[in-house]
Protein backbone atom coordinates (compact mmCIF):
# COMPACT_ATOMS: atom_id res chain seq x y z
CA UNK A 1 0.00 0.00 0.00
CA UNK A 2 1.52 3.14 -0.71
CA UNK A 3 1.48 6.74 0.93
CA UNK A 4 -1.97 8.18 1.60
CA UNK A 5 -3.40 11.00 -0.01
CA UNK A 6 -3.31 13.99 3.02
CA UNK A 7 0.43 13.46 2.89
CA UNK A 8 0.40 14.73 -0.48
CA UNK A 9 -2.07 17.22 0.29
CA UNK A 10 -0.35 18.31 3.12
CA UNK A 11 3.14 18.73 1.73
CA UNK A 12 1.12 20.40 -1.35
CA UNK A 13 0.10 22.83 1.16
CA UNK A 14 3.39 23.13 2.45
CA UNK A 15 4.72 24.31 -0.87
CA UNK A 16 2.10 26.63 -1.41
CA UNK A 17 2.19 28.55 1.59
CA UNK A 18 6.32 28.67 1.24
CA UNK A 19 5.83 30.00 -2.59
CA UNK A 20 3.06 32.17 -1.44
CA UNK A 21 5.05 33.74 1.57
CA UNK A 22 7.87 34.08 -0.53
CA UNK A 23 5.76 36.27 -3.32
CA UNK A 24 5.01 38.42 -0.99
CA UNK A 25 8.32 38.52 1.29
CA UNK A 26 10.50 38.84 -1.80
CA UNK A 27 10.97 41.85 -4.36
CA UNK A 28 13.25 40.96 -7.19
CA UNK A 29 10.45 40.05 -9.51
CA UNK A 30 12.26 37.09 -11.21
CA UNK A 31 12.60 35.34 -7.90
CA UNK A 32 8.63 36.43 -7.35
CA UNK A 33 7.95 34.70 -11.11
CA UNK A 34 10.26 31.46 -9.23
CA UNK A 35 7.53 31.65 -6.27
CA UNK A 36 4.18 31.98 -8.61
CA UNK A 37 5.94 28.46 -10.56
CA UNK A 38 6.29 27.15 -6.28
CA UNK A 39 2.37 27.91 -6.34
CA UNK A 40 1.32 26.07 -9.49
CA UNK A 41 3.55 23.37 -8.74
CA UNK A 42 2.02 22.49 -5.44
CA UNK A 43 -1.49 22.88 -7.38
CA UNK A 44 -0.16 20.37 -9.99
CA UNK A 45 0.70 17.70 -6.69
CA UNK A 46 -2.95 18.33 -5.50
CA UNK A 47 -4.48 17.07 -8.88
CA UNK A 48 -2.22 14.09 -8.90
CA UNK A 49 -3.12 13.34 -5.49
CA UNK A 50 -7.27 13.42 -5.81
CA UNK A 51 -6.39 11.64 -9.12
CA UNK A 52 -4.93 8.67 -7.28
CA UNK A 53 -7.10 8.77 -4.33
CA UNK A 54 -10.50 9.27 -7.26
CA UNK A 55 -9.40 6.58 -9.45
CA UNK A 56 -10.01 9.53 -12.11
CA UNK A 57 -7.39 10.27 -15.21
CA UNK A 58 -8.98 14.02 -15.69
CA UNK A 59 -6.75 15.36 -12.72
CA UNK A 60 -3.45 14.48 -14.75
CA UNK A 61 -4.97 15.78 -17.90
CA UNK A 62 -5.90 19.32 -15.63
CA UNK A 63 -1.97 18.74 -14.81
CA UNK A 64 -0.82 18.45 -18.34
CA UNK A 65 -3.17 22.02 -19.23
CA UNK A 66 -1.67 23.54 -16.40
CA UNK A 67 1.94 22.52 -17.50
CA UNK A 68 0.98 24.39 -21.02
CA UNK A 69 -0.38 27.45 -19.55
CA UNK A 70 2.87 28.22 -17.18
CA UNK A 71 5.05 27.51 -19.72
CA UNK A 72 3.26 30.26 -22.36
CA UNK A 73 3.05 32.53 -18.69
CA UNK A 74 7.01 32.27 -18.13
CA UNK A 75 7.46 33.23 -21.64
CA UNK A 76 5.02 36.16 -22.07
CA UNK A 77 6.35 37.43 -18.65
CA UNK A 78 9.57 36.97 -18.88
CA UNK A 79 9.40 38.91 -21.71
CA UNK A 80 7.47 41.98 -19.81
CA UNK A 81 10.65 42.05 -17.71
CA UNK A 82 12.79 42.59 -20.15
CA UNK A 83 10.94 45.08 -22.19
CA UNK A 84 10.58 46.91 -18.48
CA UNK A 85 14.45 46.03 -17.60
CA UNK A 86 15.67 47.72 -20.94
CA UNK A 87 14.25 51.17 -19.75
CA UNK A 88 14.81 50.55 -16.00
CA UNK A 89 17.98 49.57 -14.22
CA UNK A 90 16.41 48.15 -11.44
CA UNK A 91 15.70 44.64 -10.55
CA UNK A 92 13.10 44.88 -7.69
CA UNK A 93 9.17 45.25 -8.22
CA UNK A 94 9.26 48.75 -6.36
CA UNK A 95 11.28 49.96 -9.41
CA UNK A 96 8.48 49.37 -11.64
CA UNK A 97 5.29 50.91 -9.64
CA UNK A 98 4.14 53.56 -11.96
CA UNK A 99 2.74 51.74 -15.48
CA UNK A 100 4.33 54.63 -17.46
CA UNK A 101 7.57 54.12 -19.26
CA UNK B 1 -12.05 8.49 7.21
CA UNK B 2 -10.80 7.19 3.63
CA UNK B 3 -7.75 9.23 2.96
CA UNK B 4 -6.23 9.96 6.60
CA UNK B 5 -2.82 10.85 7.53
CA UNK B 6 -1.64 6.69 7.45
CA UNK B 7 1.98 6.48 6.49
CA UNK B 8 2.54 2.74 9.14
CA UNK B 9 0.77 1.14 6.45
CA UNK B 10 2.67 2.01 3.36
CA UNK B 11 5.28 -0.36 2.59
CA UNK B 12 8.96 0.87 3.26
CA UNK B 13 9.91 2.03 0.06
CA UNK B 14 7.51 3.58 -0.28
CA UNK B 15 7.56 6.03 2.49
CA UNK B 16 11.03 6.40 2.46
CA UNK B 17 10.64 7.63 -1.21
CA UNK B 18 8.07 9.72 -0.16
CA UNK B 19 9.95 11.40 3.17
CA UNK B 20 13.13 12.00 0.79
CA UNK B 21 11.39 13.31 -1.84
CA UNK B 22 9.04 15.87 0.34
CA UNK B 23 12.48 16.81 2.26
CA UNK B 24 14.16 17.86 -1.11
CA UNK B 25 10.74 19.41 -2.34
CA UNK B 26 10.88 21.41 1.15
CA UNK B 27 14.21 22.52 1.27
CA UNK B 28 14.48 23.83 -2.50
CA UNK B 29 11.12 25.73 -1.85
CA UNK B 30 13.12 27.29 1.25
CA UNK B 31 15.77 27.93 -0.88
CA UNK B 32 13.83 30.05 -3.50
CA UNK B 33 12.25 32.23 -0.70
CA UNK B 34 15.96 32.64 0.73
CA UNK B 35 18.62 32.55 -1.33
CA UNK B 36 19.99 36.19 -2.05
CA UNK B 37 21.45 34.91 -5.66
CA UNK B 38 18.52 34.90 -8.19
CA UNK B 39 20.98 32.23 -10.20
CA UNK B 40 20.94 29.98 -6.85
CA UNK B 41 17.03 30.83 -6.31
CA UNK B 42 16.62 28.90 -9.91
CA UNK B 43 18.91 25.91 -9.26
CA UNK B 44 16.84 25.36 -6.18
CA UNK B 45 13.79 25.56 -7.93
CA UNK B 46 15.16 22.62 -9.88
CA UNK B 47 15.70 20.80 -7.15
CA UNK B 48 12.11 20.96 -6.03
CA UNK B 49 10.43 20.65 -9.12
CA UNK B 50 12.57 17.43 -9.29
CA UNK B 51 11.47 16.50 -5.97
CA UNK B 52 8.11 16.74 -7.42
CA UNK B 53 8.96 14.89 -10.47
CA UNK B 54 9.62 11.62 -8.01
CA UNK B 55 6.29 12.55 -6.29
CA UNK B 56 4.61 12.01 -9.22
CA UNK B 57 6.28 8.80 -10.41
CA UNK B 58 5.39 7.58 -6.98
CA UNK B 59 1.69 8.08 -7.86
CA UNK B 60 1.86 6.11 -10.84
CA UNK B 61 2.08 9.70 -13.04
CA UNK B 62 4.76 9.00 -15.22
CA UNK B 63 4.00 10.71 -18.04
CA UNK B 64 3.37 13.94 -16.01
CA UNK B 65 6.73 12.95 -14.10
CA UNK B 66 8.97 12.86 -17.24
CA UNK B 67 7.10 16.56 -18.98
CA UNK B 68 7.62 18.04 -15.75
CA UNK B 69 11.20 17.09 -15.99
CA UNK B 70 11.64 18.12 -19.51
CA UNK B 71 9.33 21.34 -19.91
CA UNK B 72 10.01 22.56 -16.03
CA UNK B 73 13.59 21.60 -15.08
CA UNK B 74 14.95 21.74 -18.90
CA UNK B 75 12.99 24.74 -20.87
CA UNK B 76 11.23 27.12 -18.26
CA UNK B 77 14.33 26.89 -15.61
CA UNK B 78 16.63 27.48 -18.74
CA UNK B 79 14.50 30.48 -19.60
CA UNK B 80 14.62 32.18 -16.16
CA UNK B 81 18.15 31.87 -15.97
CA UNK B 82 19.17 33.22 -19.49
CA UNK B 83 16.87 36.21 -18.17
CA UNK B 84 18.54 36.51 -15.09
CA UNK B 85 22.42 36.41 -17.28
CA UNK B 86 20.50 38.91 -19.96
CA UNK B 87 19.50 41.40 -17.58
CA UNK B 88 22.76 41.01 -15.32
CA UNK B 89 20.73 40.70 -11.72
CA UNK B 90 22.97 37.56 -10.79
CA UNK B 91 24.15 39.39 -8.24
CA UNK B 92 23.38 39.40 -4.48
CA UNK B 93 20.62 41.22 -2.45
CA UNK B 94 19.44 42.04 0.74
CA UNK B 95 16.08 40.38 1.07
CA UNK B 96 15.07 41.72 4.18
CA UNK B 97 15.43 45.36 2.80
CA UNK B 98 12.91 47.42 1.56
CA UNK B 99 9.17 47.22 0.91
CA UNK B 100 5.98 48.33 2.70
CA UNK B 101 6.44 48.77 6.85
CA UNK B 102 5.55 45.42 8.46
CA UNK B 103 5.15 43.59 4.91
CA UNK B 104 7.20 40.95 5.64
CA UNK B 105 5.58 40.05 8.69
CA UNK B 106 2.09 40.38 7.36
CA UNK B 107 3.53 38.09 4.88
CA UNK B 108 4.80 35.59 7.43
CA UNK B 109 1.37 35.43 9.05
CA UNK B 110 -0.68 34.97 6.04
CA UNK B 111 1.21 32.02 4.98
CA UNK B 112 1.11 30.32 8.74
CA UNK B 113 -3.01 30.76 8.02
CA UNK B 114 -3.21 29.48 5.05
CA UNK B 115 -0.95 26.71 6.39
CA UNK B 116 -3.44 25.90 8.74
CA UNK B 117 -6.43 26.24 6.79
CA UNK B 118 -5.71 24.06 4.21
CA UNK B 119 -4.24 21.51 6.81
CA UNK B 120 -7.65 21.32 8.81
CA UNK B 121 -9.38 21.04 5.78
CA UNK B 122 -7.67 18.22 5.00
CA UNK B 123 -8.54 16.37 7.73
CA UNK B 124 -11.81 16.73 6.98
CA UNK B 125 -14.08 14.36 4.09
CA UNK B 126 -14.36 17.24 1.01
CA UNK B 127 -14.93 15.50 -1.87
CA UNK B 128 -18.80 14.58 -2.73
CA UNK B 129 -17.67 10.60 -4.24
CA UNK B 130 -18.23 11.03 -8.05
CA UNK B 131 -15.61 8.82 -9.33
CA UNK B 132 -14.20 8.80 -13.17
CA UNK B 133 -15.94 11.35 -14.89
CA UNK B 134 -13.18 11.25 -17.64
CA UNK B 135 -11.85 7.72 -17.08
CA UNK B 136 -10.13 5.24 -14.83
CA UNK B 137 -7.17 5.38 -13.69
CA UNK B 138 -7.50 1.19 -12.84
CA UNK B 139 -7.86 0.27 -16.44
CA UNK B 140 -5.01 -2.24 -17.90
CA UNK B 141 -3.38 0.16 -20.29
CA UNK B 142 -0.13 2.11 -19.23
CA UNK B 143 -0.85 5.65 -17.98
CA UNK B 144 0.79 7.32 -21.02
CA UNK B 145 -1.94 5.08 -23.32
CA UNK B 146 -4.42 6.48 -20.63
CA UNK B 147 -3.20 10.34 -20.85
CA UNK B 148 -3.57 10.06 -24.42
CA UNK B 149 -7.11 8.69 -24.64
CA UNK B 150 -8.23 11.35 -22.31
CA UNK B 151 -6.66 13.74 -24.00
CA UNK B 152 -7.58 13.43 -27.67
CA UNK B 153 -11.07 12.29 -26.87
CA UNK B 154 -12.89 13.74 -23.74
CA UNK B 155 -10.39 16.94 -23.98
CA UNK B 156 -10.17 17.77 -27.39
CA UNK B 157 -11.47 20.85 -27.64
CA UNK B 158 -9.21 21.95 -24.90
CA UNK B 159 -6.13 20.34 -25.84
CA UNK B 160 -6.83 22.32 -29.67
CA UNK B 161 -7.55 25.56 -27.58
CA UNK B 162 -3.83 25.21 -25.77
CA UNK B 163 -2.33 25.41 -29.34
CA UNK B 164 -3.90 28.99 -30.34
CA UNK B 165 -2.69 30.19 -26.65
CA UNK B 166 0.45 29.31 -27.41
CA UNK B 167 0.73 30.81 -30.78
CA UNK B 168 -0.50 33.80 -28.66
CA UNK B 169 2.57 33.24 -26.38
CA UNK B 170 4.82 33.30 -29.29
CA UNK B 171 3.53 36.17 -30.86
CA UNK B 172 3.47 38.15 -27.51
CA UNK B 173 7.12 37.30 -26.82
CA UNK B 174 8.02 38.70 -30.00
CA UNK B 175 6.18 41.70 -29.64
CA UNK B 176 7.09 42.32 -26.35
CA UNK B 177 11.17 41.74 -26.67
CA UNK B 178 11.27 43.83 -30.02
CA UNK B 179 13.14 47.05 -29.59
CA UNK B 180 11.63 50.08 -30.28
CA UNK B 181 12.30 52.50 -32.79
CA UNK B 182 13.76 55.13 -30.78
CA UNK B 183 12.16 58.49 -32.00
CA UNK B 184 14.33 61.35 -32.96
CA UNK B 185 15.51 63.23 -29.91
CA UNK B 186 14.07 60.43 -27.39
CA UNK B 187 17.22 59.39 -25.30
CA UNK B 188 16.05 56.22 -23.25
CA UNK B 189 16.60 56.36 -19.44
CA UNK B 190 18.86 54.27 -18.03
CA UNK B 191 19.63 52.67 -21.84
CA UNK B 192 23.65 52.84 -22.29
CA UNK B 193 25.27 54.96 -25.28
CA UNK B 194 25.12 52.95 -27.99
CA UNK B 195 24.38 53.54 -32.09
CA UNK B 196 21.32 50.53 -32.16
CA UNK B 197 20.35 51.55 -36.09
CA UNK B 198 23.94 52.44 -37.46
CA UNK B 199 22.64 55.67 -38.12
CA UNK B 200 25.08 57.42 -35.87
CA UNK B 201 24.84 59.38 -32.05
CA UNK B 202 24.72 63.05 -32.17
CA UNK B 203 27.71 64.75 -32.29
CA UNK B 204 29.51 61.07 -33.55
CA UNK B 205 31.63 62.69 -36.56
CA UNK B 206 33.75 59.24 -37.35
CA UNK B 207 36.88 59.85 -38.79
CA UNK B 208 35.71 58.29 -41.95
CA UNK B 209 33.62 61.73 -42.58
CA UNK B 210 30.05 62.83 -42.22
CA UNK B 211 27.68 60.68 -41.33
CA UNK B 212 24.46 61.09 -43.38
CA UNK B 213 21.65 60.31 -41.31
CA UNK B 214 18.13 61.11 -43.26
CA UNK B 215 17.05 58.84 -46.19
CA UNK B 216 19.10 56.35 -45.56
CA UNK B 217 17.71 52.52 -44.50
CA UNK B 218 18.24 51.45 -41.06
CA UNK B 219 21.53 49.57 -40.59
CA UNK B 220 23.15 51.38 -43.57
CA UNK B 221 26.02 54.03 -42.78
CA UNK B 222 25.90 56.45 -45.80
CA UNK B 223 30.00 57.33 -45.69
CA UNK B 224 30.63 60.26 -48.10
CA UNK B 225 33.78 58.80 -50.56
CA UNK B 226 36.79 59.13 -49.60
CA UNK B 227 39.11 61.77 -50.94
CA UNK B 228 40.89 59.90 -54.35
CA UNK B 229 44.02 60.42 -53.56
CA UNK B 230 46.65 60.14 -56.28
CA UNK B 231 43.72 59.42 -58.72
CA UNK B 232 44.49 60.45 -62.74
Amino acid sequence: MSIGASWYLVLAAILFTIGAVGLLVRRNVLVMFMCVELMLNAANLTFVSFSRSLNDIGGQVAVFFVLVVAAAEVVVGLGILVAIFRRKSGATADDAHVLKG
Amino acid sequence: MPHGLVLAAATLPDALTFAIAAAVSIIGAFGVVLSRNPVHAALMLVMTLFGIAVLFVEENAQFLAAVQIIVYAGAIVVLFLFVIMLLGVDRREQIFAGGLVGQRVVAVILGVLVLVEVILLAHHRWVTGAHSVAGSLSSSSSNVAQLGRSIFTTYLLPFEVTSALLVVAVIGAIVLSRRPRRRQGEVGIAEPVVDPDGLGLPGDAGPEGAVAGTGAPDGVRVVSPPEEVGAR
